[in-house]
């Protein structure tokens, strides 16, 4: 085994022992949200490295999210099958969308366009059935009727960071098995050249649609993951277009073409909030989301492929390629 | 028959036909800027915001009557619109289409943002109460009537400016051909930078009319930011024509939706129609078949 073979398995046994080392609760906290968003970052970058810029994942994460809230609030059915049953919605969802899309070669600037009025769709249907969801002033999963375990829900950050960092690791999992296979030539190429694509025999409706399907599923994930970790969801921060928007900017920091892009785009995004937060009190509303924007523009114009894409580019050392 | 032609049901309709001159104003700018420079302003209901704000202050502070604030907003977010687009988007105009889309998404950050940090969460008003035209037992406000006409003489002023002028006809040939244009001689730049003004201008016309009807915060362009996309797209994107009667036909939905039941489904009608005739008309409802 070489160093480069043997880096992960090391690298993923330091992130499993430490909080078992280190449990100052506040920085446990941090990392959860990290991994958290890091996941949820990652299932927008499938799509987005293949051209398939989406301003919906905002609403496939409200689904993910306030779908396993509704139905354990209202119905008592456990996250265990509301969870996986949120996903699925989501994926409907993405199927009804999606399809028409790409069975029409909806692309670019009109793919975006409609994937805005998703996320706004599931935005209004929130706030509009404000009788069940709460509406803009947001929603609060019961606390537990009983085992923790059924609910998932648990007071202790250990086993939190425990479970982000599983489906963390999941979705780079997802994310690598993508990039290895045979569909990731063949959507490389639709993004190209759609027609030149299809000439040469690529099922161009159906390769978009599985990567947009496996995209919805681990974007709702993570929102049922962020509503049950934080017990509070609202509609600004788990759907609509400002997180959607924060997707793109954090994945696009990172780097979108690299594994761990997402990943170290989510870390900048979230310690700046945090040290805008600390450094400035209450005044550093807004503050965040100025920076925010300023560097959205300013990594757009002078660095697209992200920190980490760029950082591997300049250590690149011969044309060969370089794996992330 | 006449209990189904209520008169609610009539002042819903003529309401959203006044709601309808307003989105077409919005539509218009965008398109405008879609059609001539290929970009699409995801930041546009943001400078409509900022314009907002600009006759908010005009007014209260500055004690300008009305009539005089809005000609100093309409420039001011023209400027405004002339300088995106010499910091954003001139930079990336040979950049991949979506990248432009992206950059202009982090200026709405900033701008929202900017907004929160100068001027507060605060809901704030004009103060300027325009009386209620009552007519036939229906009520409709002299603000959404104002705007009305205001946004319709604002498209046509546009329109002649398009048909009648030199630059109108440069710009108008840009958006048929970019390539060509500049071996003809036309200084694609200076036609960029003037039609991005142009469009601010049209944010800024619509700000000074926006602001007589709704409170202004720094999150209100969010509120028919994306509807004013989906009427684009629903025209035929840089479609002038197919994004006026689109604006016409979604202020109806919304408002006819809004009659039966909360002005929120009446938006979520709306955003169903949209994606419905995605599937029936996906290059726009008066695209023609090629």
């Amino acid at each position: 085994m070489t160093i480069r073979q043997l880096a992960p398995w090391v690298a993923g046994a330091g992130l499993i022992a430490l909080p078992f080392v280190y449990r100052e609760p506040y920085h446990l906290h941090l990392l959860i949200l990290i991994l958290i968003w890091s996941f949820a970052y990652t299932s927008w970058s499938m799509m987005g490295r293949f051209g398939l810029v989406s301003l919906g994942h905002g609403g496939f994460m409200g689904v993910g999210a306030y779908v396993t809230a509704l139905l354990w609030n209202h119905l008592g059915i456990s996250p265990w099958l509301g969870i996986p049953v949120a996903m699925i919605a989501a994926a409907v969802l993405a199927v009804i969308v999606a399809y028409p899309c790409f069975r029409f070669r909806i692309t670019g600037h009109y793919f975006v366009l409609v994937t805005l009025a998703l996320s706004g769709i599931v935005l209004q249907v929130i706030t509009a059935t404000r009788d069940y969801t709460g509406g803009s002033l947001g929603y609060t999963p019961d606390r537990t009727k009983g085992s923790q375990f059924l609910a998932l829900q648990f007071d202790d950050k250990i086993t939190w960071y425990l479970i982000a960092l599983g489906v963390w690791a999941v979705g780079l999992a997802i994310w690598g098995w993508v990039d290895r296979g045979m569909d990731r030539y063949a959507l490389e190429a639709i993004s190209e050249d759609e027609d030149a694509a299809a000439a040469a025999g690529v099922n161009v409706t159906w390769e978009k649609l599985k990567i947009t399907v496996i995209s919805a599923l681990m974007t709702s994930l993570a929102g049922a993951l962020y509503c049950q970790y934080q017990m509070f969801i609202s509609p600004d921060t788990v759907s609509g277009i400002s997180v959607s928007l924060q997707m793109v900017f954090a994945v696009i920091v990172g780097g979108l073409y690299v594994s761990l892009g997402p990943t170290v785009g989510a870390i900048i995004t979230i310690l700046l909030a945090e040290i805008l937060r600390i450094g400035f009190g209450t005044k550093a509303v807004g503050w965040d989301n100025l920076v925010y924007g300023v560097l959205l523009v300013v990594f757009i114009i002078f660095l697209p492929k992200g920190i980490l894409g760029s950082i591997l580019e300049s250590l690149k050392p011969r044309p060969k390629k370089a794996k992330a | 028959m006449m209990e189904i032609f209520d008169i609610y049901l009539l002042e819903a309709m003529v309401n959203g036909i006044l709601l309808g001159g307003l989105l077409a104003l919005l539509a218009l700018g965008l398109n405008l800027i879609f059609g001539v420079i290929d970009v699409t302003w995801i930041c546009y209901a943001e400078l409509v915001m900022i314009g907002m704000y600009g006759m908010y202050y005009l007014v209260q502070y500055f004690g300008l009557p009305y009539y005089a604030a809005a000609p100093i907003t309409i420039l001011l977010v023209a400027a405004l619109g002339a300088l995106l687009h010499l910091l954003v988007i001139a930079p990336l105009l040979s950049a991949p289409p979506i990248n432009q889309l992206l950059a202009t998404g982090g200026v709405l950050f900033v701008l929202q943002s900017v907004a929160t940090v100068a001027f507060g969460i605060d809901f704030r008003n004009l103060g300027i109460r325009l009386p209620v035209l009552q007519f036939a037992e229906m009520h409709f406000s002299y603000s959404r009537l104002l705007a009305f006409a205001a946004a319709l003489i604002g498209m046509v002023l546009v329109y002649l400016f398009m048909t009648r002028t030199y630059v109108g006809t440069a710009i108008r040939a840009i958006s048929q051909d970019r390539q060509i244009m500049a071996l003809m001689g036309v200084d694609t730049r200076r036609i960029y930078l003037i039609t991005s003004a142009l469009g601010g201008a049209l944010a800024g016309l619509a700000s000074c009319l926006l602001v007589l009807q709704y409170d202004i915060h720094p999150f209100v362009g969010l509120s028919f930011g994306p509807i004013t996309f989906l009427i684009c797209v629903l025209g035929g994107l840089g479609n002038f024509v197919g994004g006026f009667v689109a604006a016409f036909v979604f202020a109806e939905i919304i408002s006819l939706g809004g009659l039966f039941s909360d002005l929120e489904w009446g938006y979520v009608l709306a955003f169903a129609f949209f994606i419905v005739m995605m599937f029936i008309r996906p290059a726009g409802l008066l695209a023609r078949r090629s």
